[in-house]
């Protein structure tokens, strides 16, 4: 790819060049302030683990997200839909005592369920993705709470209705949350979905509708039935992230996983240009994470306070966004 | 007016054109596609700043630089999409008193809504226009719509009225409902109209003069008498010149492959529309602007909803719900708008060449077959001479006739069976056009069923073996190409009955 885009790449553009390569230069550049001023703290093979897993389930909710954008989507529910995974996993296993190999698969296709709801809004409804989305925000988040009786779910409590519960939550499923498996988990899903967009006919066709949806219609690809196909996938990542925030807490809290479908969405659009991609893509997701993990991590080692990095975050999202837009409009 | 001249990069869009007209006169102006009417009022209403020569009013020389120049001179010009000229949140009462609630409010941030709906309903009262105010105006039809902007612009003390095809988009009482309008205006208040349409009957009921324009220049000012006849008209629009000299190849053509018949579609701009394309031929559906060819090809490509009809291939009835489904029953289009419909610009070349068929390229579990893939752009791009630094190359870096064969070139590698071309040669340079004319061509050789639809009658004649012409949704002639004259095609296109 790199070979073929410099080929195609129009002659002597400094913006242009900065567009292409701003975020990993960022993240490089990132990377080696704090290595020079920490070498001690920041430069450890235990400090590389912790960013790894810090990152990993925002990297993989961002997946999910990268494929929904990537066919010209939106998702503001993501957050939502994920505690609500969450809170399926937990109950299954803790309600209804289920093996983990059963709770996870059923509740991940459930995830898919509701995600055919906004299917329906957005393909035969016609709802814009972003109102559509919203409605499905709040919705899911009534939802859950009505569901867990309006408080977190974990083992030993009791339910809504007074039974007691007797699931216990193994170890195994508590081991999926720690690194190293989380960590493998995402380097997987991040391969794997990578090549699924880049190199198979569904990735190239869900690029295609995302580019132009009435070229590609025109083109004979039937594009709502790839937009479900698209939201669908996107459902079992988000779920899956969901699973994951319930395991490393060991519980389902309330709207437990909101925290991660912002910050998803900002690692899509932080690598969208990675690369000269120019448009979502799963590696530029996992590198637009890294960077907000690797800055939230050193920056806390220099004593920055925890309330703080919000405004951090917000300024690299700003500058990602400017040099992706600022050089797509000097060049066309 | 006099001697006025615009030029655009490369060509010349006008060239020391004469036009003068008296008010309470309605005049009507003529041409083929490009002759260069649009560019004409433009310059009057001030929107193509770089005009030269001069423009009289009373005998008092203007320079018309700007919209609002010609505004306060009091000329207004309507425009053909009039969504582009009213706020479809607004109500029409704003709509046609918007000028005075920009410029006329003099410090006051308070509006008057009954002194605004008041003047509002009086001017729709001169007019005789029968529309409530306070409606908004995204809930009125399209006639309504034109309505309010004549309103609106009779407000700001009209003297020269244009209006540019405003009869394209209503229906017969609609038109009738306009005519009258316009009469009123002309008589009563003085307001001389330009009424620029390519419905030549309708010129006959309404304009007093003509005024005929082609290439840039008046060709003939006419009074509109009982002596003057639709065929005089389409000469003089027609003149004597043939631009395309293509050497047309006859091919073998075959069977019956493609059939229609009795096609409506479910928006009323198809209407009991049949036809025949034999193997190998290339079939000439022409029309103006607007006539239902674009419409027709969707409908028969699955994009547009198909109310009635039959569609017959080599023998088969097809049932094409959508383009997937077309697709798939080899059926291939070139839509009208390139950049929107056909490619995808922010997409290399290979990608869009495969965009139609990539399923030819994939082995086990989906997986493009990259270097298949490639090998196939290559072929493409060399076959028809796309020029193109690389096959990697982004497609909104070539030029439109380079886009274009690849809009073409995506359906070459589906190998279908009937390839409909919808103004394949629109916005495209005359090598280009050669090289398109060339693949056509090419396609029939191998036996396929083409379509070719457009409304640049000297294309038609240039490739096409039989001709349709359409006339506001419906097929109104069939002539072979061999037999056929621009004059008569012409003649059919506007509405002309013999």
């Amino acid at each position: 790819m790199s070979k073929a885009e410099a080929t195609a790449m129009p002659k002597g553009k400094a913006s242009d060049f900065l567009g292409k390569w701003a975020s990993l230069i960022a993240l490089v550049a990132v990377f080696a302030f704090f290595a020079l001023r920490m070498p001690k703290m920041f430069l450890t093979s235990s400090n590389m683990i912790t960013i790894l897993r810090s990152i990993s389930i925002t990297t993989i909710i961002g997946i999910g997200l990268t494929i929904t954008l990537a066919v010209g989507g939106f998702d503001l529910s993501s957050g939502s839909m994920a505690s609500m995974a969450g809170s399926l996993v937990i109950s299954f296993i803790v309600w209804y005592q289920m093996s983990m190999w059963l709770a996870i698969p059923l509740a991940l296709v459930l995830t898919m369920g509701l995600m055919m709801i906004t299917m329906l809004l957005i393909v035969k409804f016609k709802i814009p993705d972003l109102l559509a989305t919203l409605a499905m925000m709040f919705m899911l988040d009534g939802l859950s709470l009505t569901y867990s009786g309006g408080g977190a779910l974990s083992e030993g409590m009791p339910r809504p209705n007074g039974a007691d519960t007797l699931g216990k939550i193994s170890q195994t499923f508590k081991n999926m949350g720690q690194a190293p498996t989380i960590i493998i988990i995402m380097i997987v899903i991040v391969v794997v979905v990578h090549i699924f967009l880049t190199y198979t006919k569904y990735g190239r066709y869900i690029y295609a509708v995302g580019g132009n949806k009435e070229a590609a219609r025109l083109s004979g690809i039937p594009i709502y039935r790839y937009r479900v196909y698209a939201g669908l996938l996107a459902a079992a990542f988000i779920g899956l992230g969901g699973v994951l925030v319930a395991s490393r807490n060991m519980s389902a809290q309330i709207q437990g996983a909101a925290g991660y479908a912002m910050p998803a969405i900002s690692a899509v659009f932080i690598g969208r240009s990675v690369a000269g991609a120019g448009k979502p893509n799963a590696f530029g997701t996992f590198v637009g994470a890294s960077l907000v993990g690797i800055l939230e991590n050193g920056l806390i080692m220099m004593s920055v306070p925890y309330y703080s990095l919000n405004a951090v975050k917000g300024v690299v999202l700003a500058l990602a966004l400017a040099s992706t837009y600022y050089s797509s409009t000097s060049d066309n | 007016m006099k001697g006025i001249s615009i030029e655009f990069p490369g060509v010349k869009a006008l060239s020391g054109v004469d036009f003068s007209m008296k008010s309470g006169e309605i005049r009507a102006v003529v041409g083929a596609n490009g002759a260069g009417k649009s560019t004409l009022m433009k310059v009057l209403a001030g929107a193509n700043a770089g005009y030269t020569g001069s423009i009289l009013i009373d005998g008092e020389t203007r320079e018309i630089r700007e919209p609002r120049t010609a505004k306060m001179l009091g000329i207004e010009l309507v425009y053909q999409e009039v969504d582009t000229a009213l706020f479809p949140y607004l109500s029409v009462a704003e709509n046609i008193m918007f000028n005075s609630l920009v410029t006329g409010m003099k410090g006051r941030s308070i509006i008057r809504w009954g002194r605004m709906r008041k003047s509002a309903r009086e001017i729709l009262g001169r007019l005789h226009m029968d529309i409530d105010v306070s409606r908004k105006v995204s809930s009125l039809t399209l006639a309504e719509k034109q309505m309010v902007l004549i309103a609106r612009a009779v407000r700001e003390r009209c003297r020269f009225l244009i209006l540019d095809e405003p009869t394209a988009p209503l229906s017969m009482g609609e038109v009738e409902e306009l005519f009258r309008i316009v009469r009123d205006l002309a008589e009563k208040e003085g307001v001389g109209v330009i009424f620029i349409s390519h419905r030549l009957p309708e010129l006959f009921q309404i304009c007093h003069s003509l005024t005929v324009m082609k290439d840039g220049t008046v060709v003939a000012n006419r009074i509109v008498d009982k002596d003057l006849s639709t065929r005089e008209i389409v000469n003089l629009m027609l003149g004597r010149s043939f631009e395309e000299n293509f050497p047309k190849i006859p091919t073998a053509i075959g069977e019956v492959m493609f059939e229609a018949a009795n096609l409506f579609d479910e928006a009323g701009k198809v209407k009991n529309v049949s036809f025949t394309i034999r193997g190998g031929e290339i079939v000439g559906v022409c029309g103006l602007v607007g006539a239902g060819k674009t419409e027709l090809c969707k409908l028969l490509f699955g994009a547009n909803r198909m109310k009635s009809g039959k569609v017959r291939l080599k023998g088969k009835a097809l049932a094409i719900r959508s383009p997937t489904t077309a697709v798939r029953q080899k059926i291939a289009l070139v839509p009208e708008e390139r950049r929107k419909e056909g490619v995808l610009v922010t997409e290399p070349v290979y990608f869009n060449l495969s965009a139609a068929c990539l399923g030819k390229f994939c082995g086990r579990f989906s997986f493009v077959k990259k270097r298949l893939e490639i090998q196939n752009a290559k072929r493409l791009v060399s076959e028809l001479g796309i020029k193109t630094p690389s096959v990697y190359q982004r497609l909104k870096f070539l030029s439109g006739g380079n886009q274009q064969k690849v809009a073409v070139g995506k359906w070459l590698t589906s190998d279908s069976d009937v390839y409909m071309l919808d103004e394949p040669t629109k916005g495209v340079d005359v090598g280009a056009k050669r090289d398109i004319f060339q693949l056509i061509q090419g396609l029939a050789g191998k036996g396929k069923a083409v379509l070719y639809a457009s409304s640049e009658i000297n294309e038609i004649l240039a490739i096409t073996d039989r001709i349709y012409i359409m006339y506001n949704g419906s097929v109104v002639a069939e002539l072979p190409t061999g037999t056929a004259t621009e004059e008569e095609i012409l003649f059919y296109a506007t509405g002309g009955n013999k």
